[in-house]
């Protein structure tokens, strides 16, 4: 499977090779667990661990979970507090699962700046990056609709706003909101393809993470130098790799372990603060909350949803040139798909012929300031929709986009990178004295 | 890895604007200490009891608390009263039995009386739904670190009464200086001396409402102490695990660096 050469699963007994020559799947798992990874790899590289852990254990919680859940407007509520006071444990399994999802969403995002910063999205890893964008927006409708099981008042308000998003576009807009909540607001019928969709897609996630996985194991890992591993030969891989088991596996458990120290200090100590205090008021379709706020893993993108008002010349300018068929609503609802959009088509975006961030002098700050930009528009999406927050959403919205679509094209025709290192042993050997032989 | 440390920093602040809600027209919010604060905190099985009071004597005029059982008085983490104490307690409420055609007292299996009053919320899970004043500025810092929630919100609310009223559209409105807008439609449920506590615990305003508040916490989040006991043990097993596994990870990857490893 893997383009690194590699010793390979040898059958040795009569069973193994009845086995092997039926159902190779001794032979898979084995290569697919011996993969040379380069031995470079710093602690930024645990976080796929910990995502993978994040689905096993947001599939498994969930499954108890649905067990005693009822997805009806009348029962899920009370449903919820049945779990919370007298399921055995069920208190710990949803809290787990609750905070689960924040874990997750913590875990994805340092897993794409990760990405983003090592320039692990260029070739030949494009497939790679896709299919964990796609694995991205999967986790987004999953955690959105999981978000409205409880029936709480931020789970229907947040359902009427987020699918009203649909509504905005034209034409076609009402008729897919009213397909979407299966009727003209949101009501039983929602809740219960929302319980369905949120059910299935975690697993629809599940296959998608092997593509992820297969694709980067076709191509191999990339590495803080982005230098590829050399291969040439099995000895020259050896150099530049050491095998997945038990070297990073291990170590992999080890930042996972680290990471789960700080996740049950929340789930024990603090299960509610991430969570919004109006989603333990039952839903009710009269009372409007004062603010609709989305969870943290959405602010960002809710911030830039809501940047684009009507008083914005850009959306001043779309709506005259389309004679108003692009509303504000139907601008700020592109601009939050485009934002993602931008990030997709990163790998065409970045000319620079240098991977690793750590040799583009000019784009580490760039860089920098994205992840600032970042956590500033998650700030802001919890704001109130009012100055100064407006303009400084939008000033950050700007940012986003000018960097993936004019700061990255320009910075690899201006900037005059450093030089990598020619090969990953030579990287590895500056940090450590050669080994033992 | 102090570049690491302070990434780390900002987005935990970050993080915790995400449960961020600015109320409009906020009110004022004093803190209180309560015995169950922190990691280590437990309620106070006596406090339980005289909050259980207030909310029998008082509150339960109005409101009720149809997602508490009646028998999880008896429990462990919460006023842990006598079985026969919680099935005296239970039977003075009727319950319509629809086998019987009819009404019946109430078992410890049934649930707290709903409010009688529809305009009053019920109280369940009061104590958790009113826990989002994330100041300043959205930081969450008075949750984090003064432990700020929800129970200092309903101590506030009862101790946050001016004396002013005023009439609107035929309904009256108290001046309440912790009550989001200023002006609630809850006539002062406490003035101080409204319950004879049998321990004898001093009775003004304060001390009533700080535990009724702690009653309610307890009401909202019966499995607190079972839950941060489970944290505590998750907490140090996977510490030593976190251990083990660093100084396994640390002898494999001994010779490959170079290293000696005398762990």
């Amino acid at each position: 499977m893997s383009g690194i050469p590699h010793d390979h699963y040898e059958p040795k007994t009569g069973a193994e090779k009845w086995l092997h020559s039926r159902l190779p799947i001794v032979g898979l798992i084995y290569d697919t667990i011996m993969i040379p990874t380069p031995k470079n790899l710093n602690w930024w590289w645990i976080w796929g661990i910990v995502l993978a852990f994040c689905l096993v254990l947001q599939i498994v919680t969930g499954i108890v979970l649905a067990m005693h859940y009822t997805p009806h407007v009348d029962l899920a509520f009370a449903s919820i507090e049945h779990i919370m006071r007298n399921v055995n444990g069920g208190h710990m399994i949803r809290y787990i699962h609750m905070n689960g999802a924040s874990l997750f969403f913590l875990a994805v995002y340092i897993h794409m700046f990760r990405g983003l910063f090592y320039g692990s999205y260029k070739a030949p890893r494009e497939i790679t990056w896709i299919v964990g964008m796609i694995i991205f927006i999967l986790m987004m409708a999953t955690g959105f609709m999981g978000y409205v099981l409880p029936w709480g008042q931020m789970s229907f308000w947040g359902a009427t706003v987020i699918t009203g998003l649909f509504g905005a576009i034209p034409f076609i807009g009402e008729p897919i909101q009213t397909w979407l909540l299966g009727g003209p607001a949101v009501d039983n019928a929602t809740l219960n393809r929302f319980f369905s969709l949120h059910y299935l897609l975690p697993f629809v996630i599940a296959a998608m993470v092997v593509v992820h996985i297969w694709a980067f194991h076709t191509t191999g890992n990339n590495n803080p130098t982005g230098v590829e591993v050399r291969r040439g030969s099995k000895e020259e891989v050896k150099k530049d790799t050491l095998p997945f088991w038990p070297y990073f596996v291990i170590k992999d458990l080890v930042g996972l372990a680290i990471v789960l120290v700080f996740f049950f200090a929340i789930v024990g100590f603090m299960p509610n603060y991430f969570g919004h205090p109006d989603n333990y008021i039952e839903a009710n379709a009269l009372a409007t909350p004062a603010h609709i706020v989305p969870e943290w893993y959405f602010l960002p993108f809710y911030a830039i949803l809501r940047a684009f008002t009507s008083e914005v010349w850009v959306v001043m300018f779309a709506s005259w040139i389309t004679g108003g068929i692009i509303t504000a609503k139907f601008f700020g609802v592109l601009a939050m798909f485009g934002a993602i959009i931008v990030m997709a088509l990163v790998p065409w975006l970045d000319t620079s012929r240098v991977r690793s961030g750590r040799y583009r002098p000019m784009f580490k700050w760039w860089f920098y300031l994205l992840i600032v930009d970042f956590i500033v528009l998650m700030w802001l999406g919890a704001m109130p929709a009012e100055e100064p927050y407006a303009t400084w959403s939008l000033i950050a919205s700007a940012y986003w986009f000018a960097y993936f679509l004019v700061i990255l094209p320009i910075l690899g025709v201006i900037e005059k990178p450093t030089t990598p290192p020619t090969t990953i042993e030579e990287d590895f050997d500056a940090h450590y004295s050669k080994p033992a032989e | 890895m102090l570049k690491k440390l302070s990434i780390a920093a900002i987005a935990a602040l970050s993080l915790s604007a995400g449960g961020a809600m600015a109320a409009g027209g906020e009110g004022h919010i004093h803190d209180v200490d309560f015995s169950f604060e922190g990691p280590f905190g437990k309620f106070d099985q006596m406090q339980l009891q005289r909050g259980l009071q207030v909310y029998t004597e008082v509150c339960a005029a109005c409101h009720g608390m149809r997602y508490v059982p009646l028998r999880a008085l008896a429990d462990d983490g919460g006023p842990q009263l006598p079985e026969d104490q919680v099935r005296a307690y239970s039977a003075q409420f009727d319950i319509y039995d629809e086998e019987l055609e009819d009404d019946r007292p109430r078992i410890p299996a049934d649930f707290f009386p709903e409010g009688g009053d529809p305009n009053a919320p019920d109280l369940s899970l009061m104590a958790k739904a009113r826990a989002g004043f994330h100041g300043p500025y959205g930081s969450g810092m008075n949750q984090l670190f003064k432990g700020m929630g929800g129970p200092e919100y309903i101590v506030s609310i009862l101790t946050g009464y001016t004396g002013e009223e005023k009439e609107e559209a035929g309904t009256t409105f108290y001046e309440n200086t912790a009550f989001p807008g200023g002006w609630i439609a809850m006539a002062p449920p406490l003035y101080g001396e409204d319950v004879e506590f049998a321990d004898g615990h001093s009775n003004d305003i304060h001390h009533e409402a700080e535990d009724l508040a702690a009653f309610l916490m307890w009401a909202a989040e019966p499995h607190m102490m079972a839950r941060k006991q489970a944290g505590f043990v998750g907490v140090l097993m996977l510490t030593l695990l976190a251990s083990l596994l660093y100084l396994t990870n640390k002898k494999l990857w001994a010779p490959v660096k170079g290293k000696e490893f005398d762990g």
